[in-house]
């Protein structure tokens, strides 16, 4: 005897279908046609089969701003990183205290998650030009030379570009930790000052180490939000190009697949970083069932 | 180990936010007693212990250990260590390491303080446990290491918080020998709060009785079976039965009953019906419905009942000796 499923079940197979085909399929397009022919073109048919555009893109073929763009998107998603796990950690702290307006605080805080991306930016900007403009007229006011003859804006990735990306970080980290504090027991934390721990101690010896698995986890998020964020990023970064803005000025002109080489190689970057952080996890908590 | 120490509360009172959990409450423990406070929930057992821990701030009153107000010294200051209800056990360190937790705080070398730890384990039978963690533990394990990492403080009073309502009914039996064994062994004062007026009675010098934040009764076990001041009290402990006799409130022990037969004249004071048997084992519970609308509950001894058992619907008469009734004073 056969059990027969009901319609839905179809149905909903096939949306299921649907999803995993268009999440999938174009990373997988993509993954192929990086490997496309010397003389292959930027859509099917493979004209064969080489790593051609990944040694194009490894020589910089002429693209130098990509290695750049990638170096400087690094590096301000490592401080964007280490900004979000701080802040998320003292604010998810404080947030445990019942505070006078805590709840209008948090909303003021996660606003932003509601505010269109691309408003924030222009937002940004246009706070900035007013400041370059409070700027210069101070150097000129003040007779300041480096500052009539060589400032041009304080637009840039690590001032303007690294506020904008903790308007969206932060809300995220923010969210996690109540999360995590919503079901840490304070009976730990009384426990420890029961038995002699100053409060940084009882932070640094139960609370930190309780919790860090969950760290990890704001740590990628806040790391990969910023990696691949592209609205907030296009007004604010001055003269500099992040990643993202890169690759998005270069879809526009492209003629061949080193696009999708470059397509691959950053994919590749993500997953195993996810992988790292996956084992790095479980080392973590295999460690903690050994003690 | 260090000395047992008493403790004294001075009309301690815990106001949350205007509402009133302890209510000026006076009590004195001997130094090296076991006190159990014992109440329902809400009762204001629970603030009253953590008050003295110090892990709440007193509203109102003084609380002494020793001959030392303590009402603004930190928990680890006091000389009181306190057993959570949960354990609250560090899950991420080894069972040594929990227990070698408050040396670790004062900044004790590794060597020495996991030496200490294992010495203290095997006291509670743990030792061949050091390197596991406590999620590897059983309900009942882990209450013995959270035992012995309050001890490594040399508390001269351990705090214990419900300490055996996680266990299974069995292991709740055992575990409180235990603990009476160590409370012995060491000669510290225990004050430990319990919902179940059964552990309450099993292992304390001193019962103390709470309702709505006050003291109902403070009193040895004994005293409190058979003298309950209140009926609050009488009902709160069991075996009791509280009616109204001549005008006075009295309470009769439900061993204290006597079932008669129907046409008894002499022993009579009440004329009932049997209205529930309960087959318990030991002994069988009777209920009974008097002629003025009372429900009584009489235990008998298992061979007595069975030598002229009764039946659901069966008139009987009730008597009882003039000594068996205790007056009760009103409910505060």
């Amino acid at each position: 005897m056969t059990e027969r499923r009901p319609r839905s079940f179809y149905v909903l197979a096939c949306f299921f279908g649907l999803f995993l085909l268009f999440l999938y399929g174009p990373m997988i397009s993509i993954l192929v046609l990086s490997f496309q022919g010397p003389e292959g073109g930027l859509v099917f048919p493979m004209t064969g089969f080489s790593t051609h555009w990944f040694q194009r893109l490894w020589e910089g073929g002429g693209q130098v701003e990509i290695g750049s763009a990638l170096r400087r998107s690094f590096a301000l998603a490592l401080v964007v990183m280490v900004l979000t796990v701080s802040f998320s950690v003292l604010a998810g702290l404080a947030f445990r205290r019942q505070f006078r307006g805590a709840t209008l605080l948090l909303y003021v805080a996660i606003a932003s998650l509601i505010v269109p991306s691309i408003v924030v930016s222009l937002g940004i900007a246009l706070e900035f030009r007013l400041l370059d403009d409070a700027i210069k007229a101070f150097g000129a006011s003040a007779g300041i030379d480096w500052i009539t003859n060589d400032f041009v804006s304080a637009l840039g990735p690590f001032t303007s570009g690294l506020g904008a990306h903790l308007t969206w970080t932060l809300p995220f980290g923010l969210l996690i930790m109540f999360a995590v504090f919503n079901r840490f027991d304070p009976a730990y934390e009384e426990a420890a000052r029961d038995l002699g721990a100053t409060p940084w101690q009882t932070f640094r010896h139960v609370t930190l180490p309780m919790i860090a698995p969950f760290l990890i986890g704001v740590a990628v998020f806040g790391f990969t939000l910023s990696w691949d964020e592209l609205a907030r990023s296009s007004q604010v970064m001055g003269a500099d190009n992040t990643l993202p803005m890169q690759l998005a000025a270069k879809t526009t002109t492209v003629t061949d697949p080193e696009i999708y080489a470059l397509g691959t190689a950053t994919t590749g970057g993500s997953v195993l970083l996810v992988l790292v952080t996956f084992t790095l996890v479980s080392l973590m908590q295999r460690q903690r069932r050994k003690g | 180990m260090s000395d047992a120490q008493m403790v004294e509360l001075a009309s301690v009172t815990k106001r949350y936010d205007g509402a009133l959990a302890v209510d000026a409450i006076n009590l004195k423990i001997k130094a090296g007693s076991y006190c159990c406070l014992l109440g329902p929930s809400g009762c204001g057992k629970s603030s009253t212990l953590r008050m003295i821990a110090g892990h709440e701030d007193v509203t109102d009153g003084d609380i002494m250990i020793g001959s030392r107000v303590v009402n603004d010294d930190p928990p680890a200051e006091r000389g009181t260590a306190m057993m959570f209800q949960s354990y609250a056990l560090f899950p991420h360190l080894s069972v040594a390491e929990n227990v070698a937790f408050s040396l670790r705080m004062k900044g004790v070398g590794r060597k020495e303080r996991l030496e200490r730890a294992a010495r203290m384990l095997d006291l509670v039978s743990m030792a061949e446990y050091a390197d596991r963690t406590p999620t590897q533990l059983s309900g009942g394990q882990q209450q013995r290491v959270a035992l012995a990492r309050a001890l490594m403080t040399e508390p001269s009073v351990l705090l214990l918080d419900e300490p055996l309502s996680a266990l299974d009914p069995f292991l709740r039996v055992r575990m409180r020998s235990e603990l009476r064994r160590i409370q012995a062994e060491l000669g510290i004062t225990f004050i430990h709060v319990t919902h179940s007026q059964e552990e309450a009675m099993a292992l304390a010098d001193l019962v103390v009785v709470m309702n709505d934040g006050r003291i109902a009764q403070a009193a040895p076990p004994r005293e409190i079976y058979n003298a309950p001041r209140t009926p609050f009290v009488a009902r709160f402990i069991g075996g009791h039965n509280i009616i109204e006799d001549n005008g006075r409130t009295i309470t009769l022990r439900a061993d204290d009953i006597d079932v008669l037969p129907a046409g008894d004249a002499t022993g009579a004071r009440r004329r009932a019906q049997v209205s529930e048997i309960e087959y318990r084992g030991p002994d069988v519970r009777v209920g009974l419905e008097t002629e003025a609308g009372e429900s009584l509950t009489a235990v008998m001894g298992e061979r007595a009942f069975f030598d002229s058992p009764l039946s659901p619907g069966a008139s009987v008469a009730i008597g009882w000796r003039p000594e068996a009734a205790h007056e009760l004073s009103r409910d505060a």
